[in-house]
């Protein structure tokens, strides 16, 4: 059930997670903006501003969050693969491109006795775009810390 | 947002010095206590040289020292930049661990909503 993140290339980083539910469902959440803005969230404090989901081979997504004084973080990229429910292969660019290159990202669902295991790879355009992009987990992590999630459970 | 106002090199050359399993396994050894370099080649299969030549791949990247000894120079491990790329990982994994756990609660809910079709808004 634990989150398993591993590195298994100078260019990759690889998450894995076992959710209860079928693969279609989260595929659903994946896929469906209602859905997606509702636990996709950016640092602590900032709002989901845009989630646009064209799903279709050649199709785009973006997500925009914004934060104080007009800050803004946005991501987008194209879908290059959509097997529903087991696969979507997408690029995925930040606006400020403050990785310095496009990375590849494969979402992987496979189902076994009601269980989903989501994979998750990310392939950045080489070793110190994928640091960069780690090392960005330093500075959010420390932001949004689980105050806010806790809060959010609550309220489910 | 200052995400680039951090200096990734020290991480790096952390992270390059972890991708060998040999360099780990001296590293656990070395969790031990010190040891000279003439205890650390007992227990690979490999040569003095050999060791020798990863144990200065992880001076370099600060996370192993050499005692002033003149003889012996034992080798000790430096935990601060080993803490360092852990709590680095321990991070993003939280970020990831978090967005996941929202994920959870909404597919119980989802799941809850498929199996009672009970109508929007309805009250019990």
């Amino acid at each position: 059930m634990k989150l398993i993140l591993t590195t298994p290339t100078d260019q990759e980083i690889v998450i894995t997670r076992v959710f209860h539910a079928p693969r279609e469902l989260v595929f659903e959440c994946y896929t469906k903006p209602e859905l997606l803005r509702r636990w996709l969230f950016g640092p602590n404090g900032w709002a989901f501003e845009v989630c646009e989901i064209d799903l279709r081979v050649g199709g785009k997504y973006r997500y925009v969050w914004t934060g104080p004084e007009n800050a803004s973080l946005g991501i987008g990229g194209v879908f290059k693969t959509i097997m529903s429910p087991e696969k979507i292969v997408n690029t995925q660019l930040f606006d400020d491109d403050w990785t310095g290159g496009e990375a590849t990202v494969t979402l992987s669902l496979s189902e076994q006795h009601g269980q989903t295991t989501v994979v998750t790879s990310i392939l950045h355009s080489g070793k110190e775009a994928r640091d960069l992009a780690l090392q960005s987990g330093m500075e959010h992590g420390m932001e949004m810390g689980f105050e806010r999630l806790e809060t959010l459970l609550n309220t489910l | 947002m200052q995400l680039n106002s951090y200096q990734p090199n020290r991480l790096d050359i952390t992270f390059a010095a972890l991708a060998d399993p040999t360099r780990r396994a001296i590293l656990e050894r070395l969790m031990t206590g010190e040891a000279t370099v003439t205890e650390l080649v007992k227990p690979f299969s490999l040569s003095q040289p050999a060791i020798s030549k990863h144990l200065r791949v992880l001076e370099q990247a600060g996370l192993v020292s050499r005692g002033r000894d003149a003889q012996k120079r034992p080798v000790r491990l430096e935990a601060q930049p080993l803490a360092e790329a852990t709590v680095w990982l321990e991070h993003y994994r939280q970020i990831w661990e978090a967005n996941y756990q929202r994920l959870d609660t909404l597919l119980e809910e989802l799941k809850t909503r498929s199996e009672t079709p009970t109508p929007k808004g309805a009250k019990q």
